[in-house]
């Protein structure tokens, strides 16, 4: 295991920026660059920032620098009997956990297991003027102060440098079992947005090229219960189904058009855009290939209260984000400047003028 | 108008001209003024903070909120919110020359909606009528504070409230979707939504715990879960304390997590058993109480493991509940814990400090020295699943500097807390009360970064203030106490 602290390099180098005023571009395992707009600026690399700094399992919590790989956390989980429990995607072979973070992913377990920043407990991290701080903490509960480290989640580093995180882990599931049905897309999205409603141990709920898979996990005897009650085919090695899946490996993905990624309330009937979809997390994440206008597709979602991100490909002098409401626009921009005033941080990375 | 040096009318003024305006955006009964009518909001469920507020209003409208918000930003008049008012923490503490903005009237649950398992309320409604309206969909609202008879959503939110199931479904912020918020300002803002996540910062994580300082909560929406097929809990006695705290290490190395883990020494146990007769081993010196929830073969089987785990870790005797009714009598002794415990002694303490479980004997051992040391005892309650531990202070206010060294001694557990890692408070909030701890648990620069945060929402300061974050100032003050109390160990010495 590399154990690396270079803390103090790194908030030398955004104390020189500081000075000089310019834009740094926060950088871990280069795997994500692909998401959100375009940022310029010189690169501050954490990904020597490195090691596993605390893992108990017995505590359920893991703590380790933000340029640890991902693989190396999720192994020395793995050696445990543990898991991240919102299996996070990875999107390359050098993804660290800062930026894992910083980009707020999650992975199929998401809906009935928890997202990202649902895990994080604490972090330790730089702010714009330099200054190495800390939130929360090593412990699930806790309240003192406002809850700085899950803001972190998802703010694609415009805030701060994350310098170390800690995360609530859970043990693996004794068994798990996939099973697949050939159904239409609206019978899948009836059925899967039953499973919120039944006392049944479900982990993942995905619809692809006309079948549904069901992934059920926890102890061995209620795995087969529940498969007994559910029926459908089972898939012997499921892992690499939903591997690929979560990694955007299924030859679903290999398409020339732009992905969009719309968040809906599961039980929204298919919606009328011409393209390719699959639905993961139970039908609340509908992945879409498509031609169509970008803002014909947002205008569409924005009517049943949904939002759309353009993922992969497409326009690139767009919002790539669903753009927000005035008022809430003038929080993120206030917020911003309360921690990066001088606006140093992965400038525009998620909104223009952000 | 008379006008004061900083340009604003002066307070007299501004109080007659304000509680004139308010009297126009509401219905009369809703603007109190009257001693005896503000009497009841004078403090919340930490009653030694109390103060009268200048006047209550009770809107019942957003749009009476977002008034009442704009006439008291151009006025510059604090305001404080305040839900059912069983904080423990002084955190609706009024001010006296501030409006409490009460909001007792929002009461009703706007929709359940079973199919993507979520419910729209008000935020009066109270904590246990949300899993009783949804229970006809076979579903609940998984946080469960123990004054979920009374207390309400927008309070729980406000605090980010837990409970005894917080390791298994976790805080308020895992279980919340959506916000309608009115800032200071009067602006109403849409945080999160109906979906899984939302585009932008996570503001509903940062809303969630404010305690009331960066805006004010008006409806909002949660997420709702199956209710398992079966729930059963072990009873587990102890000859020893820390045979316990290893017990609960166990149980989750064993690769389980409990829906509920909950732990009592001999002090509570007696006091819980005498009040609420639960059937508790009365000399035990430590029970533990776990709750294991799920499918029929799922509970089934971990029942069978967290049996053996208790008996490898040393446990005098466990017993199962048998029926609902005896799983609802070993939960009721710990529920009623802090009453019963308020049964034996005039007064009592409440910490709320959480620690790294791993240090949960290091911990009592220290608290026990103190105990001795102060001539105080010390009733230990504790959800050992999170780590967040209630020691009760018993003493007596009416004895002379009882209450001051209570005190002291409160401080000394919370500064342990975060000595071994954890945090000054797991649940209750800072408020008011541990304002002064939160110079322990924080850098000045932390603080600093708290303030902006409150700023980027509440530029005024107008909102809650004087709670929740210390100014940098009363930490110095603070500070020049604390090296007082490091010199503590010496008057130790003098007593040999």
């Amino acid at each position: 295991m590399s154990e690396r602290d270079i803390s103090e390099t790194l908030q030398q180098q955004v104390h020189s920026t500081v000075g000089n005023g310019t834009p740094l571009k926060i950088q871990g395992g280069n795997s994500k660059t692909f998401l959100g707009r375009e940022t310029h600026g010189e690169i501050l690399d954490v990904s020597a920032h490195s090691g596993i700094v605390e893992h108990d399992p017995r505590e359920l919590v893991l703590t380790a620098r933000s340029g640890t790989p991902l693989k190396e956390v999720e192994a020395a989980l793995a050696d445990a009997g543990q898991m991240l429990a919102f299996e996070p995607p990875h999107f390359g072979d050098t993804a660290t956990l800062g930026g894992t973070i910083a980009c707020g992913l999650s992975g199929p377990r998401r809906p009935f297991c928890g997202s990202a920043r649902d895990f994080v407990l604490g972090c330790k991290l730089i702010n714009g003027k330099g200054e190495i701080l800390r939130f929360g903490g090593q412990v699930i509960k806790n309240v003192a102060g406002y809850d700085v480290s899950r803001l972190m989640v998802g703010a694609y580093g415009t805030l701060g440098v994350l310098l170390e995180i800690s995360l609530k882990v859970l043990p693996r599931p004794a068994a798990s079992y996939t099973s697949v049905k050939e159904c239409t897309q609206a019978e899948a999205i009836s059925k899967m947005s039953r499973l919120l409603s039944q006392p049944v141990p479900v982990d993942a709920a995905c619809y692809h090229a006309g079948h549904y898979y069901l992934r059920l996990s926890g102890s061995e005897q209620a795995v087969k219960h529940a498969h007994e009650h559910f029926g459908g085919e089972v898939i012997e090695k499921s892992e690499p189904f939903w591997h690929a899946l979560r990694e955007h490996h299924l030859p679903f993905f290999n398409s020339a058009n732009p992905l969009y990624r719309i968040l809906v309330k599961p039980s929204l009937p298919p919606l009328d855009i011409a393209g390719e979809w699959l639905l993961d997390w139970g039908g609340a994440q509908r992945w879409l290939f498509s031609d169509e206008p970008i803002g014909l597709i947002r205008e569409r979602v924005a009517t049943i209260g949904g939002h759309v991100t353009q993922f992969r490909g497409g326009e690139l002098n767009t919002e790539i984000f669903q753009p927000l409401p005035a008022p809430l626009l003038v929080i993120h921009q206030r917020l911003k400047s309360s921690f990066d005033p001088h606006a140093i941080f992965n400038r525009g990375r998620i909104y223009a003028n952000l | 108008m008379p006008v004061s040096k900083d340009g604003l009318p002066c307070n007299r003024d501004t109080h007659e001209y304000l509680i004139r305006k308010l009297r126009k955006l509401l219905p009369p009964e809703a603007v109190l003024t009257n001693k005896e009518d503000l009497r009841p909001f004078e403090c919340d469920g930490l009653s030694v903070y109390r103060r009268l507020p200048l006047v209550v209003v009770l809107p019942e409208t957003i749009e009476q909120v977002q008034a009442i918000m704009r006439l008291c930003h151009a006025l510059q008049v604090p305001v404080v919110a305040r839900g059912a008012g069983t904080g423990l923490s002084g955190g609706a503490l009024p001010l006296s020359d501030g409006v409490l903005l009460s909001l007792a009237k929002f009461k009703r649950i706007l929709h359940i909606d079973p199919e993507n398992a979520m419910a729209t309320l008000q935020p009066g409604v109270r904590n246990l009528a949300i899993s009783e309206a949804a229970a006809a969909y076979g579903l609940y609202y998984a946080p469960d504070p123990s004054s979920q008879i009374a207390c309400t959503i927008g309070g729980n939110v406000a605090e980010n409230s837990g409970g005894v199931h917080c390791l298994k479904y976790g805080l308020t912020v895992h279980n919340i979707l959506m916000l309608k918020v009115v800032t200071m300002e009067g602006e109403l803002l849409t945080i999160g939504s109906e979906t899984l996540d939302s585009p932008g910062y996570d503001l509903l994580a940062l809303m969630t715990g404010s305690e009331g300082m960066l805006a004010v909560i008006v409806e909002v929406t949660v997420k709702l879960l199956a209710k398992p097929e079966r729930a059963q809990v072990l009873l587990a006695a102890f000859d020893d304390v820390f045979k316990a705290g290893e017990a609960v290490g166990a149980i989750i190395a064993a690769g389980i997590i409990p829906a509920g883990l909950e732990m009592m020494d001999k002090v509570a146990i007696q006091a819980a058993e005498d009040f609420a007769h639960a059937g508790y081993p009365r000399n035990a010196e430590a029970i533990l109480l776990c709750e294991l929830d799920g499918t029929n073969a799922e509970v089934s089987e971990h029942v069978m493991e967290v049996r053996k785990i208790l008996h490898q870790s040393g446990a005098t005797e466990v017993r199962t509940a048998v029926s609902e009714v005896e799983r609802q009598l070993f939960w009721k002794g710990r529920k009623s814990a802090f009453p019963a415990v308020g049964r034996i002694s005039p007064d009592y303490y409440c910490m709320d400090g959480t620690i790294p479980r791993r240090q949960l004997p290091h911990v009592l051992r220290q608290i026990n020295l103190w105990s001795e040391e102060y001539g105080l005892p010390v009733a230990n309650v504790f959800h050992a699943g999170d780590g967040n531990l209630h020691p009760l202070i018993l003493f007596d206010a009416n004895k002379d500097g009882e209450l001051a060294r209570t005190e002291e001694f409160g401080q000394r557990i919370l500064q342990l807390c975060v000595e071994v890692g954890g945090s000054i408070t797991g649940e209750h909030g800072v408020g008011m009360e541990k304002i002064n701890q939160m110079c322990i648990q924080f850098k000045a620069a932390e603080l600093s970064q708290f303030h902006a945060v409150k700023a980027a929402f509440d530029p005024a300061g107008l909102l809650n203030p004087g709670k929740a974050v210390p100014t940098l100032q009363r930490c110095a003050e603070f500070g020049a106490m604390h090296v007082h109390h490091g010199q503590l160990p010496h008057a130790e010495l003098e007593r040999f």
